[in-house]
């Protein structure tokens, strides 16, 4: 069953958390990747891949550079579990 | 009508890798040295990349220079005549002429002549290209002893203001002489490519374009996300696969030694695979920086010269890079 926003936002910070010790309270859904939570392109790949694995979801690279916060990843993975 | 039987070669059973050779760029050049014209700093790289250093030919080092070193160390360390060569294979994207090949110039400095000597692009992944190349020459009798370089000047083909991959290269060569062995030293290689992303990893211009006057002199690129991605997540199924074929298990390993292109990868490719602490894992790049086609042999080189692992174990080594093109196979270290 789809997972709702919350519950992939849930998901996507402890993602963040586990790849780059940001506390989970910190990502939230206006935070931008690289200008608030100061995450770099390698991590954001890793990030990206751990959550295609934990929703079940394809990111393909050309939509990982649209993913400019955690609102647009969590979108995205929200409405690609269809 | 006569019956005439026709001569094969003989195969032999197994090969190994008899000897390894380095040779490094002259040049010690640090993260400061090069961080201006990328805008950037120490910190940024080192966090990025894991380099602390990079070697760099001098001047009047050549290609060639490197390769002779390390093609006359790994000759010596084997124990036999350069005569004794039954091919050459030179892999390297930066052999400044299209034609002739470096192999054959190499054969010809190290002794070999007039051994069959020929080049072969494969990029990072060519020096594990040439082995799974020299593996079948030998075992199949067509050569004795096979000596396969990788080597790079990468220097000649960097813009210092690109920030996608500039501040990663370095130069140095790497030498393997591979021969018949009494028992099995190089196992099955799993190899391939795709060229889907054939620009992932390229040139920013063909040489017809320079020549017009289109572009400036044509350098490397490279998008660093997809290559990431698919250096680890894809590749790390690539080099479990390699194990699976060789009939080992990762905790059975002596080292793994991967291409040098980011200690990030080789972390997060550690990761994938599970590896065993006990397994040293080759992080030649923090002083060496990324030398394309020489950095499997500098690697495995830099464990073997250090002490860090003996010879007879068994290493994992897997390259990879532009093409995409990717080999790995488990060797017995020399």
């Amino acid at each position: 069953m789809a997972l709702s926003q919350n519950e992939v936002l849930v998901g996507l910070a402890e993602i963040v958390n586990e790849e780059t010790g940001i506390d989970v309270e910190s990502v939230q859904m206006g935070k931008s990747f690289t200008n608030d939570l100061d995450i770099d392109s390698i991590s954001m790949m890793t990030i990206v891949v751990n959550a295609e694995e934990k929703f079940g979801v394809k990111i393909p690279d050309e939509e990982v550079k649209n993913l400019l916060t955690v609102g647009d990843a969590v979108n995205f993975i929200t409405s690609a579990q269809g | 009508m006569n019956q005439i039987k026709l001569s094969q070669y003989e195969t032999t059973r197994y090969s190994r890798i008899y000897s390894l050779g380095a040779a490094r760029g002259d040049l010690v050049v640090t993260n400061d040295d090069i961080a201006g014209p990328i805008d950037s700093s120490d910190e940024w790289i080192r966090q990025r990349t894991g380099i602390i250093t990079r070697r760099r030919a001098g001047k009047n080092q050549s290609l060639m220079d490197m390769s002779v070193a390390a093609a006359k160390e790994a000759i010596a360390g084997a124990g036999i005549q350069p005569s004794e060569i039954g091919a050459v294979i030179f892999s390297t994207i930066s052999h400044p002429f299209q034609t002739p090949s470096a192999a054959t110039l190499l054969a010809d400095l190290v002794g070999a002549n007039p051994a069959p000597a020929f080049d072969i692009s494969a990029a990072c992944a060519g020096y594990c290209y040439g082995i799974a190349q020299a593996d079948a020459l030998v075992r199949s009798g067509v050569a004795k002893y096979v000596l396969v370089v990788g080597a790079e000047k990468l220097s000649d083909f960097l813009d210092p203001t690109d920030r996608s991959i500039s501040f990663l290269l370095a130069d140095g060569a790497g030498a393997a002489i591979v021969g018949p062995s009494d028992e099995p030293g190089i196992s099955p290689t799993v190899w391939g490519s795709d060229g889907s992303h054939w620009e992932s990893v390229s040139m920013t211009h063909s040489l017809l374009e320079f020549r017009d006057g289109e572009s400036p002199w044509p350098t490397i690129k490279q998008d660093g996300q997809t290559v990431f991605r698919w250096a680890v997540w894809e590749m790390a199924k690539v080099a479990q696969q390699a194990l699976d074929v060789a009939g080992v298990k990762a905790e059975d390993l002596t080292a793994l030694v991967t291409h040098q292109a980011n200690i990030r990868i080789i972390d997060e490719m550690v990761k994938q695979l599970k590896l065993p602490e006990h397994v040293a894992v080759a992080r030649d790049i923090v002083n060496t920086g990324n030398t394309s086609a020489a950095s499997v042999p500098l690697a495995m080189h830099q464990l073997l010269a250090d002490g860090t692992v003996k010879s007879g174990g068994l290493a994992l080594q897997i390259g990879f890079g532009a093409g995409l093109a990717f080999a790995a196979q488990v060797v017995v270290l020399p």
